[in-house]
């Protein structure tokens, strides 16, 4: 069942894979980024209560969906090299994690300039707020043992095992926070209730998650494929390819 | 197959034994830590109780760290290690009797020293009880999800920094739950339900992190 599968595990085929996809993505992130936000920050009405400033949540809550959404992709990642030896899913973690990470500090600090208007203060020791840090040490965690490994091989391995160490620990940690204290507003759109936000506003943050889904696709296609270049540098495939380019460019 | 893990255990609880002095310096460490509170805070009696089981639970933290490079670093550098993943041994129960091990020469003493800290830093007797089982519980939490960390950081060269950046996040919820246990003590709540978290955090590790630890340790040989 899984057989079509299989092909993309081979480090060249994976690349055209990339290659293929990495259009679409970029394009389509781009389209759909650039409404969602010129919707959400021109014309979506203003917040009854909270003004314009309440806009930045265009910008915030897709990045915190996303640094998290990053994290499982990272694990589910780091689990399939694991598990099923595949070299190609351990340099999609090493490629993967510092786009998290980035996400998870634009989410930090979005939520910390809202914080300040809102709450009157840049930082609370804030259930959700601790969560989202910690959430960054991991990624920092898993790219500081990838990059300090000489043997990449090595590396990817030891920062896979790390990722899925976080993610076990994450639900604990996120529990465990939310426990010790909450001011953080709840989840605005859950898929069980009715959204508390009015459709007017609604639709313009879909689009900027949609948006900067596609946009972290992007990157992580393209940041695995300078990957695969980088670990696969010596083998035939690779210098065909660039003689080819070469070739090409003359 | 047990009595190859009671040798392994009595070997390094011998090794241990025969460097005191490396034994000595977390718990120095330790104490020297926590008697550096009241001299950066001041020596008010309320102030010292209410900041008090958070600063024995990072000291704590931080010195198990500090004596947490020892578990597998000489064993990796002079071949042991390598031995003993071809003696057919389970690696995963080594790793059991190494942390067990660990625990009872590096962690112990920091249990048996603490009714001392309880009394520098002021706290109430229900307060130290809690304390205590808190850290019963929690520190071999402490040293199995260490043991993975320490296992992953060892192929470098030097992984000591690397090393708390990797563990410290996890321990977060450890140090939530005791120290709220402590504070339910000082205010005569019931605490055995943060206990009781903090132990299946660690019945989680225990059967968690052995393989983990394994898995990284042949990383490493690899």
């Amino acid at each position: 069942m899984w057989k079509w599968l299989h092909p993309y595990a081979k480090p060249e085929r994976a690349f055209a894979l990339c290659t293929t996809l990495l259009p679409w993505f970029g394009v389509s992130a781009l389209l759909i980024l650039a409404t969602g936000t010129i919707w959400g920050l021109a014309f979506a009405p203003a917040d009854y209560q909270q003004g314009d400033s309440f806009r930045i949540i265009y910008l915030h809550v897709p990045s915190a969906i996303l640094s998290m959404g990053t994290y499982s992709a990272m694990a589910i990642a780091a689990f399939i090299g694991l598990v099923w030896q595949i070299r190609t899913a351990h340099m999609a973690v090493a490629a993967i994690a510092p786009v998290g990470a980035v996400l998870t500090f634009i989410a930090l600090f979005t939520g910390a300039a809202w914080g300040k208007p809102m709450w009157g203060t840049w930082w609370v020791w804030d259930a959700r707020l601790t969560s989202e840090l910690i959430l960054l040490f991991l990624y920092l965690g898993v790219i500081a043992l990838y990059q300090s490994f000489e043997d990449k091989e090595q590396g990817s391995k030891a920062s896979g095992v790390m990722a899925l160490v976080g993610v076990v620990n994450l639900p604990i940690i996120h529990y465990s926070v939310e426990w010790w204290n909450t001011l953080h507003q709840g989840a605005t759109i859950t898929k069980f209730a009715k959204p508390s936000i009015d459709s007017s506003m609604l639709w313009p943050l879909l689009l900027c998650i949609l948006g900067l889904a596609l946009l972290t696709g992007a990157m992580c296609l393209y940041r695995l494929q300078n990957e695969l270049l980088r670990r696969e540098s010596h083998r035939p495939w690779v210098r065909a390819m660039l003689l080819e380019e070469e070739q090409n460019a003359v | 197959m047990t009595g190859r893990l009671a040798g392994v255990l009595r070997r390094e609880l011998a090794l241990a034994y025969r460097q005191k002095s490396e034994l000595m310096q977390p718990i120095i460490f330790f104490v020297l830590v926590i008697s550096l509170f009241p001299l950066g805070i001041g020596p008010g009696p309320q102030t010292l109780q209410k900041i008090g089981p958070g600063v024995i639970w990072v000291a704590a933290l931080l010195s198990s760290l500090l004596g947490m490079e020892r578990l597998f670093r000489e064993d990796f550098n002079d071949g042991w290690l390598e031995q003993m993943m071809l003696s057919g041994l389970p690696l995963s129960l080594l790793v059991l009797a190494k942390v067990l091990a660990h625990w009872l020469t590096s962690v112990l003493p920091l249990l048996l020293i603490s009714p001392l800290l309880a009394l520098f830093l002021n706290l109430s007797e229900p307060m130290f009880w809690s304390l205590l089982l808190g850290l019963l519980l929690g520190t071999p939490l402490l040293s199995l999800v260490g043991a993975t960390g320490v296992a992953l950081t060892l192929g470098l060269q030097r992984g000591g920094v690397l090393l708390s950046l990797l563990l410290l996040p996890l321990f977060v919820p450890l140090l939530i739950f005791a120290t709220s246990a402590v504070d339910a003590a000082s205010m005569q709540l019931p605490y055995n339900g943060q206990l009781a978290i903090i132990g299946a955090m660690f019945l989680l590790a225990l059967a968690l992190t052995p393989m983990a630890t394994a898995y990284a340790l042949r990383i490493s040989q690899s």
